[in-house]
């Protein structure tokens, strides 16, 4: 017992004061791009030849990138002659509609808003979620998880992951959703009593990420069930889910 | 080399395709039969397309010679089973049926594995229509029954933040008579997509074969891709693999005491060590942007490099993380109560894993010495060794006491690498193309154990067949025989002691 007091003086206090204060992130991480499609030459195609997944389109003059599909590689632009296309430190890029994640670097970006206020009223301030891995490669999974450690302490928020779907608010799904948790996703969505929200975490949740187009898996949960927000990633870092999620509640604006 | 009943071949040396013997089927169970009952193992078999039909392929480790022997045969449509006469077939003789239709004839329990159609149409091994509908785990489960008997059925949702997987207990009151394990739910078909490649996604679903193990798997790829194109890897880019990937096996091992802290209700380690996991993927992330390591390495070297600001922050934080994580894990070794869970549950002998071929922390852990970096060294391995850590009980303690020894050994080895880096190139971009009509492959000691990546190329050099062997395929069974005479309420502890990867063994 005095080891365990002794060992805890000397671990100390390690729950980050986010949302108001964020840690420092590598200088190397990959967030939000900076897409300035004006600088774009018309006949280049660099980075859309570059793309493992086929995120970046050029139509019209003007450069999109999906972050929906987006793995943050980086690829695109280590190799970009212009430099129209750099990767910032911004982690917060969760939004709620799919299509607000088609960025084509005009305007501010659509940060995710609250819920309806019908539905946060019901909610009251607490969000019980069920996670669903649907064919993810437990990085997602991993980064989600990380938000109920100290460092994170989600549950200061009112949040918490919940093991029975009947006990949720809602679910966090991650993984393309392949066709063998097509129908195990299904039936635990429809254990989650009304009203519910979705959520999509990472590439493969959002659009199938790199194994869209296998026949092996769908293209994300917005196939199958209404999703209300969309956190992008490969996989998403965990300030990145904890910004969406506050959002959601409205704890962040 | 072509000896008599097998080629030659070590990790990251390509063989050429005429150098494997193809044998009758009947003398290819012979050979791999008697080999792995005289103390080898099979590391990896496996069918490829050939002509119209399929070949079959079995690398066989070889305790004394550090190398493998690779054999070959043709197996028509059906084909005599070697399950019956090695366990360690089991397995992979279900996925050779489900992917490519044919039938190890008398196999004892051919079921599927993944729940996919087979890779050639018109073939099925269970003889099932195109239109007939595949559900995962919907298939005949070994049954126990009698009075009192009853059957837990588990999954694939769970409780907590989990992967899918299905587990079927036969339980006699408390105790578990057997425990049958059914996966395949996050089956995302990568395999099959590797023929043809390598394409601009190749390294990106390498590092999500298994996402919590990126730098494992890339590795392997990476190695393998060197070897086939003959590029040299320049000391400086070892000597940063090493580091990554030691750096995983840090962050996983210390996340898994952490766990297994957590699953015996001790909450300080479990909650110490759910921050210092953190801490250390938050190293990785210095070097690369990514906590998981993802972009971090490629053929040819890696693509980023340590800048010379790096080592220094790097070791600043391992030190200090290191501090913090000693004192965590020996807080859970000193705590009687923590230690009473943990000793002599979900044990297994050293006979019964050496039968079934386990792999990593938990072969190690039943005082095997088996380790890649140690039997099968590549890169910076070769140069620069990693002593063997094992522990004699085979059980949740043993396997524990592993992952301690690993951390101390694997922060001693990243400190002084970091202290001692190399000048030299970052990467070496592959110039040539693979070559043709051979085989290579290329194994990395993963945190969880022996990841194995089997090459094939075609006569163009593009991959005909790519077979990926996650530890955890050769794990799993481990899992479930650790169970027979448990309470069920020690599976959550015996199956974090393993902590096997679904995605890894699903593909």
């Amino acid at each position: 017992m005095i080891g365990a007091l002794l060992a805890r003086l000397s671990q100390g206090y390690r729950t980050l004061k986010y949302p108001e204060e964020t840690p420092p992130l590598s200088g190397r991480y990959r967030g939000l791009p900076l897409l300035d499609g004006t600088r774009c030459p018309a006949e280049c195609a660099v980075c859309t030849g570059l793309c493992p997944v086929g995120a970046i389109t050029r139509r019209e003059d003007k450069t999109r990138l999906d972050l929906g599909t987006c793995l943050f590689c980086g690829q695109c632009a280590a190799a970009c002659p212009e430099h129209s296309l750099t990767f910032s430190q911004e982690h917060r890029m969760a939004v709620r509609q799919r299509d607000d994640l088609v960025f084509d670097g005009a305007g501010p970006f659509p940060h995710a808003t609250a819920l309806e206020p019908g539905l946060r009223r019901f909610l009251g301030r607490s969000l019980r979620l069920r996670e669903v891995s649907a064919g993810g490669c437990n990085a997602c999974e991993a980064d989600t998880n990380v938000l109920s450690t100290i460092s994170y302490d989600l549950a200061r928020f009112g949040i918490q992951f919940v093991a029975s779907p009947r006990h949720a608010d809602g679910l966090l799904v991650t993984g393309p959703v392949t066709r063998n948790m097509e129908s195990a996703l299904m039936k635990t969505y429809e254990a989650v009593p009304e009203p519910k929200v979705v959520i999509a975490v990472g590439a493969c949740a959002i659009s199938g990420g790199m194994f869209s187009g296998h026949d092996e898996v769908g293209r994300g949960v917005g196939e199958l069930l209404p999703v209300d927000l969309f956190v992008p990633g490969c996989p998403p870092h965990p300030l990145t889910i904890l910004d969406g999620l506050l959002r959601l509640i409205g704890r962040v604006r | 080399m072509n000896t008599e009943c097998g080629a030659q071949a070590f990790n990251c040396i390509p063989v050429r395709l005429s150098e494997i013997p193809v044998l009758s089927p009947d003398v290819f169970r012979e050979h791999v039969v008697r080999r792995v009952a005289e103390n080898g193992r099979l590391v990896s078999l496996f069918g490829s397309p050939c002509g119209g039909g399929v070949r079959l392929y079995a690398v066989l480790g070889t305790a004394d010679s550090g190398g493998f022997t690779v054999l070959a045969a043709d197996a028509g449509d059906r084909y005599p089973a070697l399950t019956p006469y090695c366990v360690q077939a089991s397995w992979f003789e279900r996925e050779i049926a489900e992917q490519w239709g044919i039938r190890p004839e008398e196999h004892p329990w051919l079921k599927p594995l993944r729940y996919h159609r087979a890779w050639r149409a018109g073939h099925d091994a269970w003889g099932r229509g195109p239109g007939e509908p595949i559900e995962p785990s919907v298939t005949a489960f070994y049954r126990v029954e009698g009075e009192e008997v009853h059957e837990v059925a588990v999954g694939p949702v769970h409780a907590g933040i989990i992967e899918p997987g299905h587990f079927r207990f036969q339980c006699h009151g408390e105790n578990v008579m057997h425990l049958e394990i059914s996966l395949g739910y996050q089956h995302r078909g990568i395999e099959r997509r590797l023929t043809g490649e390598p394409s601009a996604r190749t390294m990106h679903y390498m590092e999500a074969l298994a996402g919590d193990t990126s730098i494992g798997h890339g590795l392997a790829y990476c190695q393998a891709m060197e070897a086939l194109t003959r590029t040299p890897v320049s000391f400086r880019a070892e000597e940063i693999r090493g580091i990554a990937l030691e750096l995983e096996r840090l962050a996983n091992h210390a996340g898994d005491l952490g766990a297994l802290s957590g699953d015996v209700g001790y909450l300080p380690t479990a909650s110490f060590c759910g921050r210092l996991r953190g801490d250390l993927l938050n190293i990785t992330a210095l070097a690369c942007g990514s906590r998981f390591g993802r972009g971090w390495l490629r053929p040819g070297g890696v693509a980023f490099d340590l800048t010379p600001d790096l080592p220094g922050q790097m070791v600043d934080r391992l030190e200090r993380t290191s501090r913090d994580l000693t004192g965590a894990i020996e807080l859970l070794f000193s705590s009687p109560s923590v230690m009473a869970r943990f000793e002599e549950t979900g044990a297994l002998t050293p006979a019964l894993c050496q039968e079934l071929g386990l792999v990593g922390v938990a072969a190690r852990a039943c005082n095997v010495g088996r380790d890649v970096r140690f039997e099968h060294p590549a890169g910076i391995y070769r140069f620069v060794s990693i002593p063997l850590t094992t522990w004699p009980t085979g059980d949740v303690f043993a396997r524990a006491q592993v992952r301690r020894g690993e951390i101390r050994q694997s922060t001693h080895f990243i400190r002084q690498r970091l202290e001692e880096l190399s000048e030299g190139p970052a990467c070496t971009a592959p110039a040539r193309p693979p070559a043709a009509d051979s085989l290579v492959i290329s194994l990395v000691e993963g945190w969880r154990g022996e990841i194995c990546h089997t090459i094939i190329t075609g006569a163009d050099g593009q991959i005909a067949r790519y077979k990926v062997v996650d530890p955890s395929f050769h794990n799993w069974m481990g899992l479930a025989l650790a169970l027979r005479g448990q309470q069920i309420s020690d599976f959550p502890l015996c199956n974090k002691s393993f902590n096997l990867s679904y995605c890894g063994f699903d593909l």
